[in-house]
């Protein structure tokens, strides 16, 4: 199916267009689920996206699935309460990298801990978008912001490290550039059992393309092309070139970690019920 | 062919600079469109289509 037709079955009608900014990339990586959703096979019941707030909170608002906008960075919680509910439902948390990694940060941490099944897109832009680019925790170090007019001092978070750490039992990352990679990435961590963690990169090209002069939309996205690095590639360079790889701003993209011999939450809580029965 | 959907298109010239075949341009109004006379020279590629953020560029494919 082409996007055309898969804008008209999962898009709510009239909808479009959307508010995000001119080249801002929230927009493909919605396109992104989209297209995972329907490779999948999935029909609209069984997928329910549950969000928080900001800019990459809006895209509950924009599809026709079981969808609900909740508080900023609480998207998890209540993704959680819905999927201890209803388990069958493939749960997808589209979040910012403000909403998931500050606001939203300790649920992350104890949702990846506990491996519960949903799948949490971050819509990484590196800056608060909505709000007028503050930095975040994702705003890489010397950046400028609005709130950091001397630029950061702060290091960012290794999102997927700590989500790793943390207990996440499936962990990738691409960006806006490779369209195809992400909707593989997302399809695979939809069929993930456990916790799946995409980190798509976006561009910000109003708040922060603009502050830290990295030109216009299409410049943001020839970045993206230059600095990500095929995940197998990543593997075989030899430490020095790798070394340098990380020091020039580069990134894997691809899925790097996958473990499929951690139960999932929802499983040991059926269990837990069943010797709570007195059923062993 | 390339269908145009000028009410979503935010003009942000995604689709022009990724175009192998150098078939689009933002107008003055802000808005993608096909350069005159280059109609014939898109490949259906789909690049444009791929990263459009907006849906506002879709590729038909001749039959």
């Amino acid at each position: 199916m082409g996007m055309e037709q898969l804008v008209e079955k999962y898009f709510r009608p009239g909808r479009l267009p959307h508010i995000w900014c001119p080249g801002c990339g929230h927009g493909i990586i919605t396109g992104a689920i989209v297209k995972a959703v329907d490779k999948l096979g999935l029909s609209k019941d069984e997928v329910a996206v549950i969000s928080g707030i900001g800019c990459s909170s809006r895209a509950s608002g924009y599809l026709d699935f079981n969808t609900a906008n909740t508080l900023h960075g609480r998207a998890l919680p209540i993704a959680s309460g819905l999927k201890m509910a209803n388990p069958k439902l493939k749960v997808i948390v589209p979040s910012g990298d403000g909403d998931a990694t500050a606001i939203g940060g300790n649920h992350l941490i104890h949702a990846a801990r506990r491996n519960i099944d949903l799948t949490l897109v971050v819509y990484n832009n590196s800056i608060y978008g909505m709000t007028g680019g503050q930095y975040s925790p994702m705003t890489p170090k010397g950046s400028k912001a609005t709130t950091a007019p001397y630029l950061t001092i702060e290091p960012a978070f290794n999102l997927l490290d700590l989500a790793k750490a943390a207990g996440a039992t499936f962990v990738a990352r691409s960006t806006t550039f490779h369209v195809q990679n992400m909707v593989d990435c997302i399809a695979k961590g939809i069929q993930h059992k456990g916790f799946s963690i995409i980190e798509c990169v976006s561009a910000c090209p109003t708040n922060f393309g603009r502050q830290n002069r990295m030109g216009a939309a299409p410049k943001m996205m020839e970045w993206q092309r230059d600095h990500a690095v095929m995940v197998g590639a990543w593997n075989r360079m030899d430490e020095e070139t790798r070394a340098k790889a990380i020091a020039d701003g580069k990134f894997p993209i691809g899925v790097l970690y996958e473990n499929n011999d951690v139960q999932e939450y929802t499983e040991a809580y059926d269990d837990l019920i069943k010797r709570a029965q007195g059923g062993k | 062919m390339l269908k145009l959907v000028s009410k979503r298109c935010k003009g942000c010239g995604i689709c022009v600079n990724f175009c192998p075949k150098k078939v689009l341009e933002v107008t003055e109004v802000g808005k993608c469109a096909i350069i005159a006379g280059k109609e014939k020279d898109c490949i259906q590629c789909g690049q444009c289509e791929m990263r459009c953020p907006d849906y506002a560029i879709f590729v038909e494919k001749d039959k």
